[in-house]
């Protein structure tokens, strides 16, 4: 299910943050990569601008008034299922982001990221891989370790596989995808196979460490 | 009459400010309302007692004067640290000077009439409402709201120590107040008849509910007002708390980042370190370093950072509890760091620790120089035994894979217990990859 026509060409990007100067800057300098074709600073102006536009990936901050990021990823991926959404955090912190994510975003940066890194994980987004930070990788497996008290309703969703603890474990230390394959003697396309059934389960999982978070988050 | 205490009561002289009517602490016997009283006007404990039992007969005004006081008054807020014995022995002087007194009367006035019994009543009245007003005291309900936050009433019932206290003297001072009443309405009517008694019950009831209904909302504003202005103070307190630490901090160092400008790396490890610390202020995290693992690494890291200006990505799995083995191995860690910030000529450098039940491990990356092991000069090759051996020493286990051109990596094993270092040792051999 990869776009690999988009990804040769120039893709398609939509910006969504509150922060102008914020904008400005990841519009300047991702310019040079991509086509920015648009930017919204509130959620109302993204959702109706990001149906009209259709871009290929949408850069989306996390936290916004009326509803932040959550917001229009909830209008949109009712819509427009085939846009892909990059979360955006100030912080590294996984509490952040896994409201957005089990909403639907493929994996989020930092705003501390380096232009090239940025257009790294854009492009990978719309390719249809996950963006998983070492930070994230560390707090899915804080969320998924195996507890004897913890109820599994579905094993399918609710627990890891070794092989992909294992995958986690190389991204919570650093390592790049490449790094992953020749630590694990695997190809690069297993390890993004690894990442998105990763990605998967912790958007659909029903654990109770992960519906804390995003209901916490949503009562804030 | 022994055990009366003393007759000058010096504190009220020399401290003028608490002229606030309380209900003492110290000195009390019962429910320090007559110590109280005393202190406020300025005369013996003494005569206060005896004016109590005296006003007794007089259709039990004394007990119920006192019940009064002792519902409306407030308890002296906590000074000290010691909290003063009641001394019951010292009530019984005076309850056998009431109880003589109460003889005295009937001997000499006859029987108690009509509204001799019903001013008795009366006081039953006001004692059990008393003990009902108290459950409701604004200290206790601190205690009962800082065991369940989102409802404080409730957290009466969960609070296991006072449940079974509240309950009786809830039931306690509802059965006073409802016998009171009964009593009250049975010596006032005129037959004595069942269906009667309960009208006036009834009656009675009625007209309690019709104060209730009036007097409730005025109180319950009250409640209000005095809740909202509680909620502006403590507001105001926070915002005071955030506006020092935004001077104290921030403003020193965006002032410090203008002053560097030209220099990035002292940008760099400026705004690192003043977000760190903005970020511990805002989550507030509850471990000490000296006392959970994660913490621990976490100030390690910190320091490397502020110390070499590089990023240590820190990423920490589980936790658990220090002890000397855990910070031999915290203190390897921040050798492999500094190693990593020294020759590695790179300016990321990943952390990353695991807490597993058998063992826990920690890896130090980095994408830097790099360097043969095979030929390590003899500098290096002392550092590297430091962490080596140190490893080596509390049971654990350091491994350090590096190759010139692409990066470092250390790692260290630390079984979690003595028993499984035996269990670790047997499967080293086949851990190495």
């Amino acid at each position: 299910m990869t776009d690999q026509g988009e990804a040769r060409g120039r893709l398609r990007v939509f910006l969504v943050d509150d922060h102008a100067m914020f904008r400005a800057g990841v519009r300047a300098e991702l310019g040079l990569h991509v086509d920015v074709v648009g930017e919204a600073s509130t959620v109302g102006e993204a959702v109706t601008r990001i149906a009209a536009l259709e871009p290929d990936v949408v850069l989306l901050d996390v936290h916004m008034p009326d509803g932040g990021g959550r917001a229009v990823l909830d209008a949109a991926r009712r819509t427009h299922p085939q846009v892909r959404f990059l979360a955006l955090s100030v912080s590294d912190a996984a509490e952040d982001v896994i409201g957005l994510i089990r909403a639907g975003a493929r994996g989020y940066v930092t705003k501390t990221i380096s232009p090239d890194e940025l257009a790294d994980a854009v492009r990978r987004v719309a390719e249809g891989d996950a963006v998983f930070s070492p930070r994230l990788a560390g707090f899915v497996l804080d969320a998924f370790a195996a507890r004897p008290d913890a109820p599994v309703t579905d094993p399918e969703l609710d627990q890891l596989t070794n092989r992909e603890r294992e995958v986690l474990r190389l991204l919570a230390r650093g390592y790049a995808y490449k790094e992953i394959a020749k630590e694990l003697f695997i190809s690069i396309k297993t390890v993004e196979t690894h990442v998105s059934n990763v990605l998967r389960k912790l958007q659909m999982s029903n654990r109770y460490e992960l519906s804390r978070w995003a209901a916490d988050r949503r009562l804030v | 009459m022994g055990g009366a205490t003393r007759g000058e009561p010096a504190i009220v002289t020399a401290r003028p400010e608490q002229r606030r009517l309380y209900r003492t602490r110290d000195q009390r016997v019962v429910a320090g309302v007559a110590a109280g009283i005393a202190r406020h006007l300025g005369v013996s404990i003494l005569w206060i007692r005896v004016a109590f039992v005296v006003l007794l007969p007089l259709q039990g005004l004394g007990l119920l004067l006192y019940a009064a006081f002792w519902a409306v008054l407030p308890l002296q807020p906590r000074a000290e640290a010691e909290p003063q014995r009641r001394n019951l022995m010292q009530l019984l002087p005076f309850l056998a000077i009431g109880m003589g007194l109460l003889l005295l009367q009937s001997l000499v006035f006859g029987p108690m009439g009509a509204t001799g019994t019903a001013g008795w009543l009366v006081a039953v009245i006001a004692v059990g409402a008393g003990i009902i007003w108290h459950e409701a005291d604004p200290e206790r309900r601190r205690l009962w709201s800082e065991t369940l936050p989102q409802v404080p009433w409730l957290g009466v019932v969960v609070a296991e120590s006072d449940r079974r206290a509240f309950l009786l003297r809830f039931i306690g001072g509802g059965v006073l107040v409802s016998v009171g009443l009964i009593g009250v309405v049975a010596v006032y009517s005129p037959v004595q008849n069942f269906d009667a008694v309960i009208t006036g019950v009834i009656f009675a009831l009625i007209g309690l509910a019709g104060v209730a209904m009036v007097a409730g909302p005025v109180l319950w504003r009250t409640y209000n007002q005095l809740r909202a202005e509680r909620e502006g103070r403590i507001r105001e307190q926070e915002r005071a708390e955030l506006a020092a630490m935004i001077h104290d901090q921030v403003l020193h160092t965006l002032a410090l980042i203008q002053r560097n400008a030209a220099d990035v790396k002292a940008v760099q490890r400026l705004a690192r370190g003043q977000e760190r610390t903005l970020r511990s202020w805002l989550y507030k995290p509850v471990a000490l370093p000296n006392e959970r693992f994660a913490a621990a690494l976490e100030q390690v890291a910190a320091e490397v950072e502020d110390t070499y200006a590089i990023t240590v990505e820190t990423v920490v799995v589980g936790d658990r509890e220090t002890d000397e083995r855990v910070g031999a191995l915290v203190a390897a860690a921040r050798e492999a760091l500094v190693n990593a910030a020294r020759h590695a000529k790179v300016q990321t450098v990943s952390l990353y620790a695991e807490v597993e039940p058998d063992q826990l491990s920690v890896f130090v990356r980095d994408r830097g120089a790099g360097f043969d092991p095979a030929t390590v000069e003899e500098h290096r090759h002392g550092v590297r035994g430091s962490i080596i051996g140190r490893m080596g020493r509390h049971g654990g286990r350091a491994t350090i894979i590096s190759e010139p051109g692409s990066g470092t990596e250390v790692r260290l094993f630390l079984p979690a217990s003595r028993e499984s270092i035996a269990a670790s040792r047997d499967s080293a051999g086949k851990d190495e990859s």
